[in-house]
């Protein structure tokens, strides 16, 4: 991680501090990720991407916005990159995965709020996120009421613009959303100074449907019998999604998806017969945050499906292309995002239906229900998922949790015990 | 040569560390003490040299316990289900609280040791850590905690389930002037309220068998037998039923 001293510096980053927290993830991702045996060789370039996330994308970013073309950060997957990529624009997603920053959060934030929020707010306090000095704009949204009091407090810091996702799916609330999108659009293009144009609005369409499709190809791949890919690795690939540049990742997943096509005609699979296949369900593992998929295949078992923010609910459903005209293409954006079934919809029988679905379709023998501590809606959902799961006869077990190592010794006990209560 | 038949089942949890040999379907000894640093020196001490046909560990020690002796691995949950059914072979469900966790464990009638099962948080409340550490503040050793509580109606409110904030609620309380008896009586039924809902969420039908040191004090059977309306079956040594399990899981 260290080489980008001087452009770290240079920015105004407390330097040290960064490499204590950076060296710390890198040497979990050492221990975790790339401590598998056997990994496709295409994977390379997606650990180099977690690798450069602090240094060569930085600069690269850096280098655009010299150029001119503007740096927005998000939170959420809830906002529309289409909008951002057709301006011109760099969006990336800035949720921290790592518990080191959580203290620099806690002097300012309760503690008993959720580790992403804690973690990213804490990169922020702590000068450490290279990504808030370079930042033209802040997007927030109201997915949780955690998220929403923190944008508050980050608003202070620089230009910032809140999203207002409805709780429900009615007329009403995908009116409102339709005009928190075009508001968007208004904002982004005073932030830029460019205006919106029709092409490269569809152009921009496409790029993320490309690349919505490479990942939900990749989906598929894991559906086989014995897949081609772990799910610490499948969990890499979607993290990179969230940072990289999109057509350069589109590009070398589909790249990496004819190499696990090729690994699948040759019966080359990552785990032995017989291993338990495992989808987890739930809370988002960003960047840092590898703890919960290698505890589950530390334990022997495989996990083959993520219905989380970092799996299916990303690249799930694409936008209609529809081209010409820009409200129409808009409207078709606003369509889209909508159908993100994130938990803080009431009511949320889409999600249920989802989960049922997708543990039928990737012949799972057991659903983790992931909670990050402190995730009410996700925590009180997990009710209706474990029942609706039952009901269809799949096993379930939920594991709430936030980034610390302190009780690895406990959820070890917990996931080996739901795998041997698998194995009749 | 191994003897064909007597297998081994160890369960090294937090507060104590169990040993249970059988043979022919019967527990032929047993030996319980301390966990400590250094409890696979003990372990091995009290192997006294003899064959086994085959070995398991449970607990919290169990891989470093596969590292050191010839023997497999498998949770606590897993073998206190085996081993409750062993011992009791119509229970239906079993509630096991030890030094650092209180599980709740439905067995079922498939093939599997069990069901479904549910845990505590990670923190110690609502476990004999909890019980242990209120016992030694009132001055009682864990045997007459548990008695003082059952001698006596009264009882006060306390608010807080956490080890750290009852600790400092009982001493007020103290301070007060407050009769040590209901505050140990109060504490019991904290604990009490704290696994009923673990256990009221299943559909227990069969005995509820109750594993685990905390097992070993009545008036906290007691409280959570009249919370769940149901009686409580306790086995004799109810802190080898895990270790009984992982000696049976040996034999599988």
């Amino acid at each position: 991680m260290a080489g980008h001293d001087e452009l770290l510096k240079g920015l105004g980053l407390d330097v040290e501090l960064h490499h204590k927290i950076f060296d710390s993830i890198d040497r979990i991702f050492r221990k975790t990720v790339l401590a598998q045996k056997d990994r496709p060789g295409r994977m390379a370039y997606f650990d180099d991407v977690i690798h450069g996330a602090h240094g060569a994308r930085v600069q690269e970013i850096v280098e655009r916005r010299a150029a001119g073309d503007k740096f927005i950060g998000t939170f959420c997957i809830y906002v529309p990159d289409e909008l951002i990529l057709a301006l011109g624009a760099v969006p990336m997603a800035l949720c921290g995965g790592t518990s080191l920053s959580i203290p620099y959060a806690e002097k300012v934030l309760p503690r008993d709020i959720c580790p992403l929020v804690k973690s990213t707010l804490g990169l922020a306090l702590s000068n450490t996120c290279p990504y808030g000095p370079i930042e033209d704009l802040a997007v927030g949204e109201t997915t949780c009421d955690a998220k929403k009091k923190t944008w508050d407090i980050l608003a202070a810091g620089g230009d910032f613009h809140v999203l207002e996702v409805p709780q429900k799916k009615g007329p009403r609330d995908r009116d409102l959303w339709h005009e928190e999108v075009v508001q968007f659009k208004v904002r982004l293009e005073e932030t830029t100074g460019r205006t919106l144009e029709p092409e490269k609005l569809a152009a921009a369409v496409r790029l993320m449907n490309r690349k919505r499709r490479a990942l939900a190809r990749l989906n598929e791949l894991r559906k086989e019998e014995n897949p081609p890919l772990s799910g610490l690795d499948a969990l890499v690939v979607m993290q990179g999604a969230l940072v990289d540049d999109p057509l350069r990742f589109s590009e070398r997943l589909e790249a990496l998806n004819e190499e696990l096509e090729d690994r699948v005609r040759r019966g080359l699979g990552v785990v032995p017969a017989g291993a338990k296949r495992i989808m987890v369900s739930g809370c988002p593992s960003v960047m840092g945050n590898w703890k919960l998929h290698h505890l589950i295949e530390s334990a022997g078992a495989v996990v083959v499906c993520d219905e989380t923010c970092t799996g299916t609910r990303y690249f799930s459903a694409l936008v209609e292309e529809r081209g010409g005209d820009l409200d129409a293409q808009i409207a078709a954006i606003a369509a889209r995002y909508l159908t993100i079934d994130c938990s803080c919809f009431s009511p949320n029988d889409e999600r249920i239906a989802s989960v049922v679905r997708l543990a039928r379709d990737h012949h799972v023998d057991g659903v983790v229900q992931y909670v990050l501590q402190y995730c009410h809606t996700y925590n009180v959902e997990a009710v209706r998922v474990a029942s609706a799961l039952k009901e269809a006869g799949v096993p379930s077990i939920k594991i709430v949790t936030d980034y610390s190592e302190e009780d690895t010794g406990q959820l070890r006990i917990r996931v080996e015990a739901f795998l041997e209560g698998l194995s009749r | 040569m191994a003897a064909t038949d007597l297998f081994l089942g160890l369960d090294l949890g937090s507060r104590t560390t169990k040993l249970v040999e059988m043979a022919g379907g019967k527990v032929i000894r047993f030996d319980i003490f301390d966990t400590t640093h250094d409890s696979i020196l003990k372990v091995r001490a009290r192997l006294d040299r003899r064959d086994y046909a085959r070995a398991a560990a449970a607990g919290y020690g169990r891989y470093l316990t596969s590292a050191h002796l010839d023997c497999r691995v498998v949770t606590e949950i897993t073998a206190c289900a085996l081993g409750a059914r062993f011992i009791d072979p119509a229970a239906g469900l079993v509630i096991d609280i030890g030094g650092q966790d209180s599980k709740v464990i439905q067995l079922g009638n498939g093939s599997g040791a069990f069901t479904e099962f549910e845990m505590n948080d990670r923190c110690a409340a609502g476990t004999g850590r909890f019980l242990e550490v209120m016992a030694r503040l009132l001055g009682f050793s864990l045997e007459e905690f548990g008695r003082a509580a059952c001698e006596t109606d009264e009882t006060v409110a306390l608010s807080s389930m956490c080890t750290v904030f009852a600790e400092s609620e009982v001493i007020s309380l103290l301070a007060s002037g407050c009769d040590r008896k209901a505050i140990a009586r109060a504490l019991h039924q904290s604990v009490a309220d704290r696994i009923f809902p673990l256990a009221a969420r299943f559909d227990a039908r069969g005995d509820i068998l109750m594993a685990g040191g905390v097992a070993l004090d009545p008036c906290f059977v007691d409280l959570l037998a009249t919370k769940l309306c149901r009686p409580i079956v306790v086995p004799p040594d109810p802190q080898l039923v895990t270790a009984v399990g992982a000696a049976l899981a040996a034999a599988r």
